[in-house]
């Protein structure tokens, strides 16, 4: 086993020796050095095991064991009908949309007010890298982090935006990600950047979805800086299938009173580990978490979040639900740092957990370190069952038994629902969601 | 024309422990029957098996309603068939829109009865015209369901379901407990105004003061899970007069 470990680490290692070469003269002089501290921390720190405290629920040598094989600029794009399913084509949105990592210009398009930037890392590599250079992989820190690593050493293209100070932009942008899986073991590196500067304000929504047949990997990371009082509202949307891995990372740097809200949707994924991490390193920032996670069968879904309060009075709010069936496995980590300058903090998480099986199981964990002594900090996480007097009550005015199961369901999920703002994301949850319950097609005629 | 609903030699139990020794109630329609009793004689336990709580094994005996085995039922077809619980302790269920939800239970039963679906302009109709009789906030048809009700908008939500959904038997489960005069008052004439040739109605109270407004037909006390002692009206204020001990003594004395 330690054999087959060693085997894979070697291969990433060998691998990147060959992408040096074969990239060499592409993308700007500063970049190289950053992949080559990132794949030499890798060589030291390698996969994460289930002896790491970050990684103790969360088995990942299916991933780690598989040999997985950079995507590469996709030999065919997909097709029409299979970006329908996920590209919001009703909506308005500016829309980018990337094919193993790759910038798909064909299927994209955008009308976005002068002077905002919305394309794809690797032309704005060669166009901007000045402004490049001062943000990407300033915030993403691969020191603890191996899929961090992997990706900084090996990513080829993603999205960035670039807003202006003093810009809103009006409709969402969304950057899709699709993976195609047209061949066997697949692993794909996006890697995203988004810079909202001082005064500007901006729907983001990050969408990962699988097409093909095959496994995949999505090794993902996101940088996300915040300008003096920028707005960010952040969606990330995981699609993914049944039998696709995605470990993704996105750290948040907001400034002065700023505000970041983050909604994580996972309806999707055999494994999935998102990391969000959010650093409040100006005074008056407000940082908002929320997330829902629905998993069935044997699917793993572990949410870490982490919020640094560096500075004094800084507002953070998490809300994070899952529900799991099956045999699914669900994870849920939310630290909160209250450095000891960071006074008047006020720091509020829950996570609570509805688990419709007996053999579903979660593993929830808030961790506080609070250094500051003039601070609110609270936590809460529940985990149930559906309560069987509100069945009973349901039932006894005449509701089947697998609506009123329905109902429930639903409701526990309706408040993460309620807090999205982009209608045509809260619609498609919804029609998701009441997809997947046993009385749904009654219900959406009831909401 | 037989009892709308029987009970016969009803023995049931909760966690091995039987509470219900042997009850037997005809009730027929028009009629208001009233069951009496100290606390923890089984008046909660007898509408919940009424009403089809799983918790509740019934060890022996049998309740026909209109002929049919209600044993044989699950909560929801008992609904459909016509049964209506007022709860003692309304369910606060947090996320469900208590319109959305009395849509769902009032097309249920409808489906039921072969009648078509209510649109929702004619269910919205519906539901204002129930809710101004009880005196009921039109706001809280939006809120969830009993969440953050005050304890006697629960009940008045209660008593407001089954003015909508028409039952052929409500059963009020200590529907007066922990209410004002004035809520007790706009309870009660929200029963009476159900109150009809067609309907039956089970009272289950504590105290003699709900009968002042709901008046019965039949007084039933019950104790130890029996029903020990039937009557006329009088019987309830006597025994608020007397107290449940009177009852008991009396049935000690035999």
């Amino acid at each position: 086993m330690t054999q087959a470990i060693e085997t894979t680490l070697e291969s990433y290692l060998a691998r990147f020796e060959a992408f040096q070469k074969e990239s060499a003269g592409r993308g700007p002089a500063w970049l190289l050095p950053l992949r080559k501290a990132a794949i030499s921390r890798f060589a030291e720190v390698g996969f994460p095991a289930r002896r790491d405290e970050e990684w103790r629920f969360t088995n990942v040598t299916p991933i780690t064991q598989a040999p997985f094989s950079p995507a590469g600029r996709p030999e065919m794009l997909p097709t029409l009908e299979d970006l329908q399913r996920v590209a919001f084509e009703r909506a308005s949105f500016h829309r980018l949309v990337f094919v193993n990592g790759f910038y798909a210009p064909s299927l994209s398009s955008q009308d976005l007010p002068q002077g905002v930037k919305a394309g794809n890392l690797a032309e704005a590599l060669q166009a901007d890298s000045e402004r490049i250079e001062r943000h990407l992989g300033r915030y993403a820190s691969f020191e603890h982090a191996p899929f961090v690593a992997l990706n900084t050493a090996f990513f080829e293209d993603g999205g960035f935006v670039h807003i202006p100070r003093g810009l809103i932009v009006e409709q969402p942008i969304h950057l899709l990600y699709l993976s195609t899986g047209d061949r066997e073991q697949m692993v794909s590196y996006p890697r995203t950047l988004i810079v909202a500067e001082e005064n500007s304000h901006a729907t983001i929504i990050e969408s990962y979805a699988g097409v093909g047949e095959e496994s995949t990997f999505t090794n993902a990371v996101t940088e996300i800086a915040l300008g003096e009082n920028a707005v960010v509202d952040h969606y990330k949307l995981l699609r993914e299938k049944e039998t696709a891995f995605h470990v993704a990372t996105q750290q948040v740097q907001l400034s002065r009173t700023s505000n970041f809200r983050s909604h994580s949707i996972t309806l999707g994924g055999a494994i999935v580990r998102n990391d969000i991490n959010a650093v409040l390193g100006g005074e008056g920032g407000e940082c908002t978490l929320n997330g829902l996670y629905l998993a069935s069968g044997r699917q793993l879904v572990d949410n870490h979040t982490a919020i640094d309060h560096a500075m004094p009075h800084c507002d953070s709010h998490e809300l994070y639900k899952g529900i799991l069936d099956g045999q699914a496995r669900g994870v849920f980590n939310g630290k909160i740092f209250v450095r000891q300058d960071a006074q008047k903090t006020d720091a509020k998480q829950t996570n609570q957990t509805l688990l419709l099986s007996e053999k579903a199981q979660i593993n929830t964990k808030p961790q506080l370190e609070i250094f500051a002594d003039d601070v609110k900090c609270t936590h809460g996480a529940t985990v149930g069952q559906l309560q069987p007097e509100a069945l009973f009550y349901l039932r006894s005015r005449g509701i089947g038994e697998d609506d009123a199961r329905s109902l429930l369901i639903y409701a526990f999920a309706s408040d993460i629902i309620g807090r999205i703002k982009v209608a045509p994301i809260r619609e498609e949850l919804n029609a998701t969601l009441l997809a997947r319950l046993p009385g749904g097609h009654r219900m959406e005629e009831l909401l | 024309m037989g009892a709308m609903l029987e009970i016969k030699n009803l023995h049931a139990s909760v966690n091995d422990r039987e509470i219900l020794k042997g009850i037997d109630l005809k009730v027929a329609k028009g009629e208001v029957h009233a069951i009496m009793g100290p606390n923890g004689s089984g008046k909660s336990t007898l509408a919940g098996v009424l009403a089809g709580r799983e918790a509740y094994k019934i060890t022996e005996g049998q309740m026909l309603f209109e002929g049919q085995d209600l044993e044989e039922l699950t909560p929801e077809e008992r609904a459909r068939e016509g049964i209506f619980m007022a709860f003692q302790y309304p369910v606060e269920i947090p996320g469900v829109r208590n319109d959305y939800f009395l849509k769902a239970a009032y097309n249920a039963i409808r489906k039921r009865r072969g009648e078509e679906e209510l649109d929702a302009f004619e269910f919205l109709r519906l539901v204002k015209e129930k809710a101004k009789q009880l005196e009921m906030d039109p706001e809280l048809l939006k809120r969830p369901v009993n969440e953050g009700f005050s304890g006697g908008e629960k009940k008045r939500n209660e008593i407001f379901q089954m003015a909508v959904l028409d039952p052929k038997l409500g059963i009020l489960d200590e529907t007066d407990s922990g209410l004002d005069i004035d809520a007790l008052k706009i309870v009660a004439k929200g029963v009476n105004a159900l109150h009809s040739p067609e309907r039956a109605f089970i009272v289950i109270t504590h105290y003699q003061r709900l009968l002042n407004y709901i008046v019965p037909d039949f007084v039933h006390v019950l104790s130890g899970g029996r029903i020990v002692r039937s009557g006329g009206k009088e019987l309830a204020l006597e025994l608020e007069q007397k107290g449940y001990g009177w009852v008991e003594r009396e049935l000690a004395s035999v």
